[in-house]
């Protein structure tokens, strides 16, 4: 196997590993405030990548207008989710908010076939320009979108939980949510503030990755279902976990894909995880506590 | 009371009056299974939008026999199994004279049996030709066979001098079914498979299996899918800067195709496909050219949206009973399938269907044309 051969799929897999990464960190994010898995996370990352896709087509605007406005309606749909099914139910076994969250993932999908269609799209690309040749592979300008964008998420996560009283408070609710009640914080408006933060993050890994993927009504599941692995992978409940995660299932797919056989893409990434499980249970970068899992 | 008579009275008094005496007979049932809603909505919309726009104008012209058509179109959503409690209420409840559809090969697989059972004509929309091998007496269809279409690519790619070719094929059906034939024929065109990729058909990325092609001698790259996966790989070839042919099912022909793909990675993309996609560039004297230029013309101006070639396939299917019916003089079902079969040299938008005892397809590889995807629409190669 030649050298650029292997540099190719390494590249293609962090490009794809990105916006499972992303999906992860919304998934994290949720859980760490409410202890929920929001099942309807790879919906956000298809609203974030059809909705920029009709704000060019149906509302006309170019694309540096189209991609904020995706996902900031995004972000406004992840307040509204918390707000007409998440907050209401409060107080429920976990379990029954996670079925809640499922029932919201088939009415999104759902929605998006009725109003959107059901044909693929494709959103153009960022910035214009040939793909770049490096060693014998070739990248993408896009590709350097999606990891510089990646990167700028992580880093403004940090210093949000770093810096401010907002992130400090929400790591509070992570840790234990009625003592940080007790103490003053406002867990209604934290919970809130994740599903916001969780659909910001999956609405941007879908605009960022329509360029180079297309995108249709259906591509949250498949997302969502690698982005959860990804979360998994990484220790659940740890953000640099989560994007980690998704990295690196998104190089193993594309090595496997590349060096092993094609027609076991899917499964390799999942074997992968199941062995992982089986020798460090609370993931690769989480710690090995017992309520956690 | 009185006021529903009189509605009714009206009624009948517009019937007689259009209808005349020649409506006065039961009309033709012809039953028509279609996916028109679920993942191969693709295929569904158009079948059920053309059969429904040839009702009307085969009612219209006077009818079958001097009958009227009624065509009873159930969805059965993309599931073999809906298609299969359709097909029974098509034959128990409905008494059909003959089922057009349905738009799959899983589901017509799943009913053929019932067909046959029942000894009603089906003539299918789907492509596999193990709808048609071995011969069911009962049951034809219109879409061009796979076969035909991997002749018509090897053919091309031999005189182009390639000897080493590398597939790419989707991980479905149509897919596998592909890969199948191209590996079968490969010998009889001199033809070495040098690289045999897969791909998931809800796969985004592509890159892994091209530049492991593009390590291989391969000359000539044949990619065998439906949308949107052939779109990946048209862009991620030209990422990957592949200048080797790229030849691609009719699977992808249409125009969302380059759509997706975008003009420039579509950009010399070579296929086999029906005429009715290059219906200007067919020749004025060619027996299709009248009618393709007719059903597109009618399609687009009715349902404004482009035409396709899944949608010929329903106008055929129906064109080729109204045809049997005509021929035989009876809508009977066992005499629909005999005169069926008798069927010869008619052409319709797929091609010139000729039914034997031992050809249930009828078609020859003149249905297809090699088409090259040029500055974002479809050129015909001589």
């Amino acid at each position: 196997m030649p050298f650029s051969s292997l540099l190719q799929f390494f590249v293609s897999g962090v490009t794809v590993g990105a916006t499972y990464g992303l999906t992860a960190l919304g998934f994290t994010m949720i859980y760490n405030t409410t202890g929920i898995i929001n099942f309807a996370q790879g919906e956000f990352v298809m609203l974030g990548g059809m909705l920029a896709v009709f704000s060019m087509t149906w509302g006309g605007l170019p694309l540096p207008a189209a991609v904020p406005l995706a996902v900031l309606l995004v972000t406004a749909i992840g307040v509204a989710v918390d707000r007409l099914t998440i907050r209401p139910m409060r107080g429920r076994p976990p379990v029954t908010l996670v079925i809640v969250t499922i029932g919201i993932s088939i009415l999104l999908r759902g929605g998006a076939m009725l109003v959107f269609g059901k044909d693929t799209h494709s959103l153009p690309p960022f910035s214009e320009g040939a793909a770049i040749p490096i060693a014998g592979a070739s990248l993408l300008p896009q590709t350097l979108w999606v990891v510089g964008i990646t990167i700028a998420v992580v880093a403004a996560m940090k210093m949000f939980f770093d810096r401010t009283i907002t992130g400090k408070a929400m790591l509070a609710c992570a840790c234990d949510r009625r003592a940080a009640s007790l103490m003053g914080i406002n867990v209604d408006v934290m919970v809130t503030l994740s599903f916001a933060f969780s659909a910001l993050v999956g609405a941007l890994g879908g605009v960022i990755l329509a360029p180079i993927t297309l995108t249709a009504y259906d591509v949250g599941v498949l997302l969502g279902i690698k982005g959860f692995a990804a979360c998994i992978l990484g220790g659940l409940g740890n953000p640099f976990g989560a994007v980690a995660g998704g990295l690196i299932i998104g190089v193993l797919e594309s090595m496997g894909a590349g060096i092993l056989s094609s027609g076991y893409k899917d499964a390799i990434a999942f074997v992968i995880l199941l062995a992982l499980l089986f020798l460090r249970p609370s993931g690769l970068f989480g710690k090995a506590s017992a309520d956690r899992v | 009371m009185r006021g529903i008579r009189k509605v009714m009275a009206a009624l009948l008094g517009t019937a007689l009056l259009t209808g005349g005496a020649a409506f006065a007979a039961e009309p033709i049932r012809i039953g028509a299974i279609f996916s028109v809603t679920g993942p191969a909505a693709f295929l569904g919309e158009p079948e059920r939008n053309t059969a429904r726009m040839l009702e009307e104008e085969i009612n219209r012209q006077g009818g079958l026999l001097g009958r009227k058509i009624e065509l009873v179109v159930y969805d059965d959503e993309s599931d073999p199994t809906k298609a299969v409690i359709a097909v029974d209420r098509l034959l128990k409840k409905d008494k059909v004279s003959a089922i057009i559809g349905p738009s799959t090969t899983g589901s017509t697989m799943a009913i053929a049996p019932k067909a046959e059972e029942a000894k009603v004509p089906l003539v299918s929309c789907a492509a596999a030709i193990d709808i048609v091998s071995p011969v069911r007496k009962f049951v034809f269809k219109t879409p061009q066979s796979d076969v035909l279409a991997v002749r018509q690519i090897y053919r091309h790619a031999k005189k182009a001098g390639i000897r080493k070719m590398a597939i790419l094929t989707a991980s479905d059906a149509f897919g596998a079914a592909g890969r199948k034939e191209l590996k079968e024929l490969a010998g009889k065109f001199d033809m070495m498979i040098v690289a045999d990729e897969v791909f998931g058909p809800k796969d985004t990325d592509m890159n892994a299996q091209l530049a492991k092609i593009k390590g291989t001698p391969a000359q000539a790259i044949v990619c065998w899918g439906t949308n949107p996966g052939p779109a990946v790989v048209a862009r991620n070839r030209t990422q990957l800067g592949i200048a080797m042919p790229l030849y691609m099912s009719h699977g992808v022909a249409s125009n969302k195709f380059i759509e997706l793909a975008g003009k420039e990675n579509a950009e010399g993309i070579l296929l086999p496909a029906g005429r009715l996609i290059v219906d200007e560039q067919v020749a004025a004297k060619h027996p299709q050219k009248k009618l393709l230029a007719k059903y597109a013309g009618d399609y687009e101006k009715r349902f404004k949206a482009p035409v396709s070639s899944f949608g010929g396939y329903a106008y055929d299917a129906l064109s080729l009973l109204a045809h049997a019916i005509k021929a035989g003089k009876s809508a009977e079902p066992a005499a629909v399938r005999d005169a069926l079969e008798k069927t010869r040299g008619f052409w319709a938008t797929t091609g010139e269907f000729t039914f034997t005892p031992a050809d249930h397809n009828g078609l020859t590889e003149e249905a297809f044309v090699m088409v090259r995807i040029t500055k974002g629409g479809w050129e015909m190669l001589k």
